[in-house]
This record gives C-alpha cells, structure tokens and sequence, in this order.
C-alpha cells in the first residue's frame, strides 16, 4: 500500500482542522530555532491525534477489509458508480447515475449497424417516419382526429364517471347492465380498433404517394426545365382543390432557388482604383529597393555579457533568449515574414490570374464572348456546370484550371483551321533538350511558333502534374537560348523574338528564381568571352545582337532601378565592360555601341543613376563625328583613339548625302549587318547614328541635370556640340536638336553647395544582457549540468519514497498485529463467557439437583 | 661517314691534314643534317687540336709569309692549322644566323666549347706570370653574332641563359654587348628593331651576384684563380653592368622597348648599377615623353629620391600632370596608383598639392570604369584621412554657396589650382552611380571619416570581371524582385528611349 499523500489537499485539510478545532492538547508545534528569510515552513503546526485517526479510518476500510476476506473466495463487488468516491456529493453521484442509465438506453445494440441512431419520437411515433412521408392526406386526418377527441372518450376521461355511468343506465334498458369494468374493456377495445382503422389507411395513402412520386420521376426525365412548377402544379391539382393565385405566388417565391450570395461585381472605377493601388504599392516597394535603405538598417546583434568582443561568432544562435523582449520581438518577426510572404502569394496568384486572362483572350474572342473581367469567366463557367452535377462545393478556380486544358483544343481547333492547312500537334509535352524545342520551332510561322510555345506552357502547367514545375523552368532556358539563336541569324528574326518576350515575361514571372539564374548564366557565357579576349588582346569585339538582345530582355524582366539585384546589377557591368573595352572599328559597331547606350538609360530611367562609360560613348561617338577636332581629343576615353583608321567613322565628307538624308530610327539588324553597304547609305547610316547618339545625349541632360557636377560631366561634349555647330555641315535637323541641347546644357543652373558631413550619431553603450541560469533548488546542488540535475532530484525523490513506503508497511503491519491481538483477545473472551456460562447451567443444575436430592432425603 | 673518316685521317697523321678543307666545305653545305655533321666534326676536330696544342700560341703571321718563309714545317702545320681554325669560327659564326634552328644550336654549343677549350689552352702568350686569358675576340663574335640586326634570336638567347650563369660568361658578356651595341649603332645610323629586341633579351637576362664571394663559378676553368683578376670583382662586374645599360639606354629606343625597361628598371636595372644616379638622364627624359612611359619612368625616379637623394623639384607637379583620363583604362593602371599611393604616403606634403591631386582624382573619377572607382574612391578617402588639413574638402560647414567650382582643371601647377577651395561634388555625384559597390564607396564621405585607412593593395588588379563574378556570387534574395510592369514586346514601352530610337526591321 503506497502513501497516497497529495500533500497540498492534505495540508489545506490540517490548516482548515487546526483552524476549526482549537484545542491545544491536540497541536503539536514544530518549534523553528531559527527564522530563515525566504524559506517556507510546512511543518510548523501538527496535528498527530487527527492524522492518526485518518490513517486508521483508512486502514480499518482497506487493509482490514482485505484481512478479513482473505480466505474468501466469493467476492461482493459494488459497481454502484462513485458509491466509494468521496469527492462527490450525493447530488452528483445521482446524476452521474442517472446520465450513464441514459447513455446505456440509447447505446447502439448492433455495432456493425451505422444507421441505427437515437430514434426521436412524437407521440410515440419515429419523427423519422413522420418526417419521411409528411403526406397532406396523412397528416391533415390526424390533425382533425386530434383536435376533436371521440366524445366517448372525453366523456370517460373527463366525465368522472358519471357519463358512463348514465350510459350505462340507459343501456340497462336493452340489456343487463354492464359492470364498470366491462365498459372500460369495451371502450379501449373500441379506440384499438379506431387505431387500427387509422393505421391502415395511413399505409394506403403512403403507397399511394409513393407510387406517384415514382411516376413523377418517370415523367420528370421527360420534362424540359423550365416548365416544373407548372407540372407540379397540375400533379396537384389531382390531389387536392386549385390553390388561388395567391398561394400558387407564394409557394412558388418561396421554393425558388435563391441566388447565391456573390462578391459584388466591381465597378470599372473601383477596378482602376484597384489597380492603381497594387502599382502603387508595387512602385513604393520598388523605390525601397532602389535607395537600398533595407540593407544597413539592420538591428543591432543581441550581445551576450559574456561577449568578448573578439568577433567570434558561432554560425546559427540557436538559442531561445529568455527575456521577455526578446521572445516578443521574435514572434513580431515571424508574423511579418509570413504576412509578406501571404501577400506575395496573393500578388502571385493575382498575376496568375491575369495571365490566364491573356492567354484565354484569344479563344475566347474566337468563340464570340466579349468578356470585361474574370468575373464574368466565372459565371460562364458556372452556367456549364448546372448542366451537370452539382460539383459546385468544389473550390471555385479548381474547375476553371482544370477545364483550361480541356477545353483548349476546341477553340485552338477554329483558330488553327483558320489559320493554316498544316497540323499542329495539340498538345506537347514539355522540351527535354534544346534541340527538342527547337526542331519544333524551326520552320515554322511566327504565330505558329507562339502557339506550340503557349501549347507546352498550357500542357505542362504546373497545377496538372508535379514535375511540370521544373519542366517549365527548363523552358524558360531553352526558350532563352533559341532567342540567342534568332538573334545571330543573317538577318536576325527579331519579329519573333519580339512575341516571344510576352512569353518569356510570363514564365519569369511564375519561377522567378529559375529565370533570373539562367539570364544570369547567359550573361556571364558572354562576359566570359569577352574576358578572356581581353585577356589575350586586350580588347575585346563588339559581341554580337544576341548579348544586346539578352540585356534588353533582361531590362524588361527584371526591375532596373534595383540599388542592388542580381540580374540587373551584372547585366549593367556587362554594358559597362562593353561600352569600354570594345573599341568601335566599323558603323556596325557605332549602332551596337548606340543600343547599349539606350540600353544604359532606360536603365536608369528612374532610379537617374549615373552611368560615367555612357558620357564617355557619347563624347566618342560625338568625337569621331567631328571635322576638325585635334583640339578635342584631350577629354577623350578609351576605347576611342584621338588618331588612327577609325578616328573619322561617323565624319560625312559627301555634301549631296547630307542634302538627302531623312530622319528616321535606326533598325536593329545594322548591328548584325555583314553586306557592304554603298556610300550613300553609309552616309545615311552615319547620320542616323548621330542623330541617334544626340537623342541619346538630350535624354541625358535631362536625367543627369540634377547631377551637383554635371557641368564637369557635360563639358567634353558642350565643347564637341559647339564646334559642331561651327562647322554647319550637318543637316538643319541635327543642328537644331544640338543647338537645343547646348541650350539645355546652359539652362541648367546649378549651385554649389558645401559639402557638409553629416553628424556622426553618438555611438551607444554596448547594451549586455545578463545571461539566466535556471535556478531548480537552493543547495549545493546547481553547478552541474541539467542532465546530472535531474538525476539527482530523482535518485532523492526516490529516497524518500522509499522510506516513506516502509514505514507505511510497518504501520500497516503493527495495524494488522494489532487487529489480530484484539481478535484473538475477543475471541478467548468469548470463549471465557462461554465456559463460564456452562459453568454456571451445570452448577445450576447441579444445585437444583442437590435441592431436589435434599428434599427427597427430607421427605 | 666520310666525314667521320677525313676526321680519323686528320687526327691520325699530319700528312693528311688537307682534308681539313673537305670538312670545311660542308660547313657551307644546303643541307642541315650535313652542316650539323661538319659542325659535330668540326668540334671534335678542333677540340681534339686545341687539346694537343697543335695550334699556334701567339699572335698570328700571315698565312702567306708564313708558309712562303723558312720556318720548321712544324710551325707552317701550326700556322696553317690556326688560319683553318679560324675560318672554322668564321663559319660557325655565320651559322649562327642559318635558319634551321638546330644549326644554330648546335653552332652556338659548339663555339661555347671552343671558347672554354682556348680559355685552357690559350692561344695567345700570357704577358706576365698569372695573367687572366679568356678568348675575347671569340667571345665577341660570339655576341655579335646573337645580336645580330637582321633575325630575331630571342630563343638562342634564351638558351644562352645557361652560359650566363657562369660568372666569367657573364662579365665578358657584358662588355661584348655594351661594344656591339656601340659598333652597331656607329656603323648604322638606323637601327632595326630586331637588334633592340635581341640586345634587350640579352641585357635583360644578365644579373648580378649580390656578394663578392658569390663569384667563384668558372666555366673556363683555371688552375688557381687569381685576386688580381678584375673578373673576380664585383665592383668591376657592376662597372660592367652599368656600362653595358647606359651605352644601351643612351640610344633611342623604340617606344614598346621604353616601357619594357622602365618595368624593370626598378628591380633589375637600379639596385645594380654601381653609381644608380647616372640613371637620372634617362629617367627624366622618360618623364618628359608623356603617357604611359612618364608613368613607369616615375618609378624609377621615386627610388632615385628616396634612396639616393635626389633632388627632383617637379616631381609632383610631373605626377599632377600625368593623371588624365587615360589613367583609369592604362594597362599600368595598378601599378600607377600602386606608386601614387606611395608617393602621395608621406604625412609631409603639403596640404594645397593633396587637395589638388584628391580634387583631380575625383574628377577623373566621373569619367572611370566601375573597377577603377572601385579603386580610385578608397584612395582619395585615404588622401583625406591622411592629411586632416584637407577635410574641408568632404566637410565645409561655413562655406558660401558658390556659382561655379573654384578648382581650375586646366592649371598644371597644383598650388594654383584652387583646390583646397573647392569641395568634391564629384563624389557626391558618384553616389548616385549605378553599381551599388562604388554607390557605397563614395557614401563614405557622408559621414565623418573612419580612422584607419583602407588598404587599397587588393583593389588595385581589380577587373570588370571580377565584380561581374561576385555579383553573380552573391546569395539570391527571396524572392528575387520581379518587374511588375508587363512585357509587351522587345521594343514594347512607349517611354523608352530604345523606343524611340531603334527599329525592329
């Protein structure tokens, strides 16, 4: 028997007794020696006389009992719920009692029978049944039943007897009287058969519905939709009298299906709003990257008191801090990140989603459906499925993405029976190699080659199978590299490159991740190149249209004004490499060099960072176009030359050239152009490119003129557009738009404002926080480890249980011995009674008998 | 073979000894496996003679006379002999310039033999008792036939490398060269740059022992090396040295060679002459020729200055001069600012001259490549933080709006340049530059300056490349931002300046 000691109960007993009873023979105070500040006593008060009580009680119900049944095999078992728990009261024990009687009623007879549930009745009757056929007929005979009960039976519940009694008189007149008795048989007799007769034409009319209702589904089938309530109105006109118009109203409003409740179409303004929020929101987060403000704000490092300042940090702080601070900050943390990353997800979904829209647009349209928004997609989609089933508990995009797919090849049927006799495959799996992509590209139309594209992403859409994701993400390189491949064709296939973009755009946006390592992969192919032609010639060729293709796509991908971004920033140091290291040797090269140009300022068209390689271009391009210029040549850069073969690319020496040149933009495949164009046309080309090149440059004072030095930027070239304009031999057009940009130079007035440190913030004191140490028990036992800790607290627990439990057993022991001493003593007393009661019959008679023995002797 | 049987007959009997002239024919044979067998026979003919002593010590009679004259038929053999060993070296000597690099290899090796054979067996008298004899005049031959104006003879020089190491080669290399140099140069008035390119290789492979004690390694191999001797003298090898440099330098050399030497001047050239300011001619004038070779020449100067006190009062107006634009896209790039950043260490210039170069520096900054600026930003910040005085440069808190920057760019002395008057907007407006790296750079000027300069050792051989690849190095961030805007096409939107300027047909 183990000490069952809930020592908190019990002590709240003993303060409660040593409260109550007072007596001071029964208290035994602890006396304390000393009084220690902080330490609890638990034992400075005793009650031994009580405890001793308590624990006899006890024995005397557990212990004694056993003894006693020892040698007893029947066993009396009280199951009676809570009879020996004390913690209860009466009250409770009964309703416990009474909820578990409840319980075993309504238990399930069959465990293998699912159905079988609690029956709910009214009246005796299963509500089930009730409720399964709630016939009109039915119910409205029961109805009148109940509410006028047979007068026979009022009169013989309510009548107190005397109604009977008086019938009974007058039947006398017929016959013999009935007794009492008699008539009560009778009259329950009567109202069984009355039952009866209800009952069986209950389950008449039951059939009878039944039977209807089968005939109606028959029919139903038959039916066209729209005409069911009329039916039904004329299925029951059979049954019963035409309801009025009145009725026929309300009951039709009222079993009409309503419609469910939707989001409110939105209006086109609160769409726009819409929109112009999500930019906004988009533009701000952008203009937070482009300050690159993110990263030094960071928050200072929790510093340890024992930090030694070394700079030795361990890899990961797994540790939990215990401030309360600290922990709070933490979650705050957590939930950030997650609400961001939820409303990127939505960003992501929503984009998505717009996709779709594009790419549905054109079948769509071919099928006649003018759509506005998504919206009405849906409710397309929701008339199609009425139709069928009722799916509609399903998630309301599942349907929509799974039909995609579907429903494609029909409208890509028309489209491509339109379009062209030659066969399209419907569906492609997703390229594996580039080889792959590409025999299925080549040769093909343009809008041919948009469609196998748009067929691969819409059959290996992500949501239809687990691995299309990286199947896609390969696409996006191959789809990369054949961009690569259009661009270096004789001549370049830019139209398609053009179309392909939207498609490159899309899957960018869907694995972002993906497409920025393969851009960056293409990009650094190209830096390698041109590295290692630096490296051996110092100076590399312009590289071909497919890197200028590739940065363009990489600008229009990506967001550019980006402080920092991991595809943007390596691109820009491409273009920086190219417009340095590669000196411009034929016209092909000066249009190369323009792109990159215009590449570097759209750029930094909003972030206006300051490109010094573009000035640098510009004063060369603006150099190698100038007459006479050996005046010039101090501020000039590599790559150009102030003397040599090229210094005078752009110079146009042919004065009727100038006379007839037109204005117009400059065509990308003059960059890839290998034929020789006549002289003519190289003076036209060399004009375009200045022309160009000034564009280039009045797009700069306009982004660089906020620049605190841009009139040491701009002088080289105010120097060259100056003696440009001296000279008047270009053509009117070109005079004027320098003549404009000098002014614009001029116009920018600037002061010069000292420079001004900003003041250092103090730096603050090193904040530490005390490292905590939990502390289990005062004593000797807190250096050791927590483990160790442990240990010892349980080999001490065990202790004193252990002890505890002995002297349990001996008490219990002395308990028994003690029983069993006041057995046998009541035994042997009982025993002495006995014998002494024997004694004393026996002398009794042996009395009597001498008395009667000295009466004979007397007589 | 039957070379190899004229040269038994030779050796065996004197009676033979005309068939010297059949081996001698073949020298000048078309084929190169004969020549390359004369030559082999040839050596082992002379080689053989020379051992024997069957030459004739002393200053050569004529051939004529002598054999005309009364002489012992053992002296006529000799003198004969010795007029055909030397047209043997006359042959080799010529075969130094054969086209067939094997001839030329093996007729170096061989005339290198002969030479260590004549230096054993002199062929001249010695004049007095432990006179030092080394066969000059067919050392020089041997040099002018390296040295030749007409063939590059880069890859023979390259292995005349392992001669040089023998420090008796190397002195009387020395004074071969620095004569053919002079006798070239005096006999032609234009040089062709293949001699420069070859006197260069071969001047360039020269170097000295650093101790006195170091020469002791002969290749003509002496009995007992004398002290009297000057060839075992350091001090007379680098009066060599220096001799041989400044009869090459005092020239005008080609303009690739300039730079070549002035590489090296500071490590190989300098530290080895024995009076190193006779450099100080050549250096300023390559000072004064501008660009890159002024560069390099600064070099050479600075040493001058530094160690053996110098006095260049221009020095630093010349180095103000030098930056230009170029700087940033020079191939000696590193190495300029390398040298700028020792010159300008010293704590004692004065303010104005590190105001004027700091102001410059900026400027040119506005026109320099990201991995120069890289570079150049933490340089000019080390130029502040090193002279306080010139802080008002980045930290001007009474200054007066101005109209126009005060510092003159044109001015080419930094004391007038106004410099010290001006602030460096420049830098100002390199934060707003597109690399986040060099953005960050010039930002440092916001605030006040740390401490402890930046070392700029390692950003010196920085490359555009190496950026590129630690921009490509640097962690993806999650998610990676994307352009919201979407794509219409190549050329898609409006504002674009492609746009507006570019065609797709």
């Amino acid at each position: 028997m183990g000490k069952a000691r809930t020592a908190g109960s019990r002590r709240q007993a003993c303060r409660a007794l040593a409260k109550a009873n007072p007596n001071p023979f029964e208290v035994k105070v602890n006396r304390q020696k000393f009084q220690i500040l902080g330490r609890k006593t638990r034992h400075d008060v005793g009650l031994p006389g009580v405890s001793r009580a308590r624990a006899i009680r006890k024995r005397t119900q557990t212990l004694l009992k056993e003894y006693r049944e020892r040698d007893k095999s029947n066993v009396f078992k009280d199951k009676r719920f809570g009879e020996y728990n004390s913690n209860m009261s009466p009250e409770e024990k009964m309703m416990k009692r009474f909820a578990l009687e409840q319980q075993r009623h309504h238990e399930k007879k069959n465990i293998y029978n699912l159905n079988e549930d609690e029956e709910l009745t009214h009246y005796g009757q299963s509500l089930a049944d009730i409720e399964k056929h709630n016939d009109v007929v039915g119910s409205d005979s029961d109805t009148e039943e109940r509410g006028a009960l047979s007068a026979e039976l009022t009169a013989a519940h309510f009548g107190g007897g005397g109604g009977l009694l008086q019938k009974s008189a007058l039947q006398e007149e017929g016959d013999k009287p009935k007794s009492r008795k008699e008539l009560i048989e009778e009259l329950i007799a009567k109202s069984k058969q009355e039952k009866r007769e209800r009952q069986a034409q209950r389950e008449d009319a039951l059939e009878l519905t039944e039977k209807l209702d089968q005939d109606w589904k028959e029919i139903q089938t038959l039916l066209s939709h729209k005409t069911p309530k009329a039916e039904s109105g004329e299925e029951r006109e059979k049954q019963k009298p035409k309801p009025d118009a009145y009725d026929v109203m309300v009951r039709e409003l009222g079993f009409e299906m309503k419609a469910q409740p939707s989001n409110r179409m939105k209006t086109e303004a609160e769409l726009a709003r819409e929109e112009q929020e999500r930019l906004r929101k988009l533009e701000a987060e952008r203009l937070r990257r482009m300050l690159g403000k993110d990263e030094g704000a960071k928050k200072p490092k929790h510093m340890s008191a024992d930090d030694l300042s070394d700079g030795f940090i361990l890899d990961k702080d797994d540790r939990r801090l215990l401030s309360y601070k600290d922990g709070k900050m933490n979650i705050e943390e957590d939930t950030g990140q997650e609400q961001s990353k939820e409303t990127e997800s939505q960003e992501k979904e929503e984009e998505e989603g717009d996709e779709d829209e594009e790419a549905e647009g054109g079948e769509e349209s071919s099928e006649g459906g003018g759509r506005v928004g998504s919206s009405d997609t849906d409710s397309h989609s929701d008339l199609d499925s009425s139709m069928g089933s009722g799916e509609d508990d399903e998630p309301a995009q599942q349907p929509q993405q799974q039909q995609a797919p579907g429903r494609r090849p029909k409208g890509d049927d028309q489209r491509a029976c339109k379009a062209a006799g030659r066969e399209l495959p419907y569906t492609f799996t997703a390229p594996e190699s580039y080889e792959e992509l590409r025999s299925w590209l080549v040769g093909r139309s343009v809008d041919e080659q948009l469609l196998v594209v748009e067929r691969i992403q819409k059959c290996s859409h992500p949501s239809l199978a687990v691995g299309n994701k990286a199947k896609l993400e390969k696409l996006f390189g191959f789809l990369l590299e054949y961009v690569g491949d259009l661009a270096t064709r004789d001549p370049p296939d830019l139209e398609v490159i053009d179309k392909l973009v939207v498609q490159l755009y899309s899957l960018c946006q869907m694995f972002p991740e993906s497409a920025s390592s393969s851009i960056r992969f293409v990009l650094r192919d190209a830096m390698h190149e041109m590295e290692e032609m630096i490296e051996t010639r110092g100076r590399a060729p312009f590289p071909g249209l497919d890197v200028l293709i590739y940065l363009k796509i990489a600008g229009l991908l990506f967001p550019t004004s980006d402080f920092w971004h991991p595809v943007v920033t390596p691109a820009l140091v491409c273009m920086s490499q190219i417009l340095t290291k590669c000196p411009v040797l034929s016209l092909q090269d000066v249009v190369k060099g323009l792109f990159v140009c215009g590449l570097f300022l759209d750029y930094v068209s909003l972030s206006r960072r300051f490109v010094p390689e573009l000035m640098n271009f510009l004063v060369g391009i603006l150099y190698i176009a100038a007459p006479n210029k050996q005046s010039l040549s101090s501020t000039l850069v590599h790559p150009f030359r102030a003397l040599g073969k090229n210094s005078e690319l752009l110079l146009v020496s042919d004065k009727d050239d100038v006379a007839t040149w037109q204005r117009g933009s400059l065509p990308l495949r003059w960059a890839s152009q290998r034929s020789v164009p006549s002289t003519a046309e190289a003076n036209h080309m060399r004009l375009s490119c200045l022309a160009a090149a000034l564009a280039l440059l009045r797009r700069c004072v306009v982004t660089y003129g906020a620049l605190p030095s841009f009139h040491t930027i701009v002088r080289p070239l105010q120097a060259l557009l100056k003696e440009q304009q001296a000279e008047r031999s270009h053509p009117p057009e070109l005079q004027e738009l320098s003549q404009s940009i000098l002014n614009d130079m001029e116009n920018q007035k600037q002061l010069y404002r000292p420079l001004i440190c900003e003041k250092s913030k103090p730096v603050p004191l090193k904040l530490f926080t005390p490292r905590l140490v939990k502390v289990l028990e005062f004593g000797r036992k807190q250096g050791s480890t927590k483990e160790e800790q442990e240990r010892k607290r349980l080999i001490h627990k065990h202790k004193r249980e252990f002890k505890g439990a002995v002297r349990e057993i001996r008490k219990d022991n002395q308990f028994l011995a003690r029983m069993q001493l006041s057995e046998i003593m009541e035994r042997d007393a009982e025993r002495k009674r006995k014998v002494k009661q024997l004694f004393n019959s026996l002398a009794t008679q042996e009395g009597e008998w001498k008395a009667l023995k000295r009466k004979k002797f007397k007589k | 073979r039957a070379l190899g049987h004229l040269l038994q007959a030779v050796l065996a009997s004197r009676g033979e000894a005309n068939a010297v002239f059949d081996i001698l024919a073949v020298l000048q044979s078309e084929d190169p496996e004969e020549v390359q067998e004369a030559v082999h026979t040839c050596s082992r003919l002379f080689g053989a003679l020379l051992e024997r002593g069957e030459l004739f010590v002393g200053p050569l009679p004529p051939e004529d006379s002598v054999l005309a004259g009364s002489h012992g038929a053992m002296r006529k053999y000799k003198v004969w002999m010795r007029h055909r060993y030397h047209s043997c070296r006359s042959h080799l000597g010529e075969l130094l310039a054969h086209p067939s690099f094997k001839v030329k290899e093996l007729a170096l090796k061989t005339l290198m033999k002969f030479v260590q054979l004549e230096g054993v067996h002199p062929l001249e008298k010695p004049k007095w008792e432990g006179q030092y004899l080394f066969p000059r005049t067919l050392f020089r031959a041997v040099v002018g036939g390296l040295l030749s104006p007409e063939q590059d003879h880069s890859l023979q020089i390259n292995q005349f490398r392992e001669y040089l190491e023998f420090d008796d080669i190397r002195y009387h290399t020395m004074q071969a060269a620095s004569d053919t140099v002079a006798q070239v140069t005096s006999q032609h008035s234009e040089v062709s740059l293949a001699f420069w390119n070859n006197t260069f290789t071969l001047l360039s492979a020269l170097s000295l022992p650093r101790q006195e004690c170091d020469i002791s390694n002969f290749y003509v191999k002496h009995g007992e090396p004398s002290d009297m001797w000057k060839v075992t003298h350091l001090k007379e090898h680098r009066k060599a040295f220096q001799a041989m440099w400044l009869g090459f330098l005092k020239h005008k050399l080609p303009l690739s060679l300039y730079k070549k030497v002035l590489v090296t001047m500071h490590d190989t050239i300098l530290p080895r002459l024995a009076q190193p300011t006779l450099m100080i001619d050549f250096l300023t004038s390559a000072c004064d020729v501008g660009g890159a070779i002024s560069l390099l020449a600064l070099n050479g100067l600075f040493i001058l200055i530094h160690q053996h006190n110098l006095e260049y009062p221009d020095f630093y107006r010349k180095l103000y001069g030098l930056l230009d634009p170029s700087i940033f896209h020079a191939k000696y790039r590193a190495r300029f600012f390398h040298l700028a950043n020792l010159f300008l260490s010293s704590s004692h210039l004065p303010a104005y001259l590190v105001a004027a170069f700091a102001k410059r520096l900026s400027r040119l900054a506005l026109t320099a490549p990201p991995e120069a600026l890289l570079m150049v930003l933490p340089f000019i910040c080390n130029l502040l933080r090193r002279h306080p005085a010139c802080l008002v440069l980045v930290h001007r808190p009474q200054g007066p709006e101005l109209d126009a920057d005060p510092y003159n760019p044109e001015e080419e002395d930094p004391a007038k340049s106004r410099a010290l008057e001006s602030c460096l907007w420049e830098l100002q407006t390199l934060q707003q530059h597109y690399h986040p790296e060099v953005s960050r750079a010039a930002s440092v000027i916001n605030q006040a300056l740390s401490v402890p300069e930046v070392s700029i050792a390692p950003l010196l051989e920085l490359t555009a490349f190496e950026i590129f690849e630690q921009d490509l190095k640097k962690q993806l961030p999650e998610p990676v931002p994307l352009e919201f805007i979407a794509a219409q096409g190549l050329l898609g939107r409006r504002e674009d300046i492609c746009t507006q300027l570019f065609t797709l047909s």
